[in-house]
């Protein structure tokens, strides 16, 4: 087993990136339609595509 | 992390998850159908009014006052409610009732083309979505429903920071993503139900808070009337209700209120003695003017009787927060892309809930001190164990 131990830091930074491409996408998706929808969708959509690429992988 | 830290964050997480979890599956389950109510009813031929021809009914059409008498011609003895606009068709909508403060069981709600004056009847109902709503909005239990659905979605709220928080030592030793599937069935759960629950977390944060705030939009609602309303109206303090055949014209309220608030478009408009106006005026709910503030609604208080204005202001904050909370809640605000992340991110949530409860029911025997040490060790309790 590896012996690394992550930072507070090191444990969120991820997790925050996804979390504010999805706040931005939500907040994105409310100021208009056409192209700002769908910036909005990919943004919002990286969180869902994390969990699809969880779920595939095998191990 | 101390031990103690974690141990009270894990009772934190474990009471506010378990108390609401099986009215957040409930919510889940029925708000997935929800989300796409707009293509269910398109393919149930639900939506022929939407499809009218003709310019919207909230730019241009036939005079409201014609309009209204087709309505009220439809519902005789009864008074107008609510008249509301569309920005996309010609569809116009009259809500009529017994009486100014009829409760909405005996409301009806009437479907009229704007464009050629046509009558299209009471709305379509759908008995199956109609059902979904109301257990989502308040399990048939009106104002006590809602509000108890609320609270749950406070302690939603609660389970979701205090699983974020735990997040941190469980994955001190473990790289992000990791799922461990190799190892015992529990350990897997654990590892799935702390990766979709930290990476759904900020959406799952957002659909929880606008629900919490949309559970309180009766009680902000009459805030406002008996509140800010009645600070715009008191010279009508003493007065005393005013009777429907004394109700005048709406296309003069509409004209004086466009004067007060130029450019801007109608989406409702709020008739004397309901829950959305004054005992005197119409209540002419306006959008804002950019796609940002579209959401945003400001009212024009009208005197009913003479069609003057009586006051335009923005509505409070808490107000305003609620209007923001419905597409931020409902998700039917950016296409059906978004309805499909919603829908994704709603399995998410079901399947964290899930993953919950068996965490709970399926924990091995034994003191609160070993599922400290799980989290402490990010699940690794028999190593450590044998180490030490």
């Amino acid at each position: 087993m590896k012996r690394v131990r992550h930072s507070p830091a090191q444990v969120f930074a991820l997790p925050l990136l996804i979390a504010l491409a999805t706040i931005a996408g939500l907040v994105l998706g409310l100021t208009g339609d056409g192209a700002r929808d769908l910036a909005a969708a990919l943004l919002a959509g990286i969180a869902p595509l994390a969990i699809i690429a969880m779920l595939a992988r095998r191990t | 992390m101390t031990r103690r830290a974690i141990r009270t964050w894990y009772l934190i997480h474990k009471w506010s998850s378990l108390i609401p979890t099986a009215f957040l599956l409930m919510l889940c389950v029925t708000g997935l159908p929800l989300t796409f109510h707009d293509e269910i009813d398109a393919a149930m031929g639900a939506d022929a009014a939407e499809r009218l021809a003709g310019a919207p009914s909230a730019d241009e059409g036939l005079p409201l006052d014609t309009m209204l008498a087709k309505a009220q011609a439809e519902r005789p003895g009864e008074v107008p409610l609510f008249m509301a606009f569309s920005q996309d068709s010609p569809l116009l909508t009259v809500t009529m009732g017994p009486t100014p403060d009829a409760v909405p069981e005996d409301m009806t709600l009437l479907f009229l083309n704007r464009h050629t004056g046509a009558s299209l009847g009471p709305a379509p109902t759908n008995t199956v979505m109609d059902f979904l709503l109301q257990l989502h909005t308040d399990m048939f239990l009106g104002l006590p429903g809602m509000l108890l659905l609320g609270a749950m979605g406070v302690l939603f709220v609660l389970a979701l920071i205090s699983g974020v928080v735990l997040y941190a030592p469980f994955m001190r030793k473990l790289d992000f993503g990791t799922v461990r599937k190799s190892r015992s069935s529990r350990v897997r759960r654990l590892d799935q139900h702390n990766f979709i629950g930290i990476v759904a977390f900020a959406w799952m944060l957002v659909v929880g808070v606008t629900g919490a705030i949309n559970a309180f939009a009766d009680p902000l609602t009459d805030n406002w009337r008996d509140g800010e309303v009645a600070r715009m109206t008191t010279a009508y303090a003493d007065a005393e209700p005013l009777e429907p055949e004394n109700y005048g014209s709406i296309d003069a309220a509409m004209a004086a209120a466009k004067e007060a608030l130029p450019g801007r478009s109608p989406q409702f408009i709020g008739f004397p003695g309901g829950a959305w106006s004054s005992g005197h005026h119409y209540a002419i709910f306006f959008q804002g003017d950019r796609p940002v503030t579209q959401h945003l609604l400001t009212p024009a208080l009208v005197d009913a009787e003479t069609g003057t204005l009586t006051d335009a202001r923005t509505m409070p904050a808490l107000n305003q927060a609620l209007m923001m909370s419905k597409p931020l809640h409902f998700g039917d605000y950016g296409g059906l892309a978004l309805k499909l992340i919603w829908a994704a991110l709603t399995l998410a949530t079901i399947w964290v809930l899930w993953t919950g409860i068996l965490l709970w029911l399926r924990r091995k025997p034994g003191h609160i001190e070993r599922r400290i040490e799980e989290i402490r060790t990010g699940g690794s309790t028999f190593r450590t164990a044998a180490a030490t």
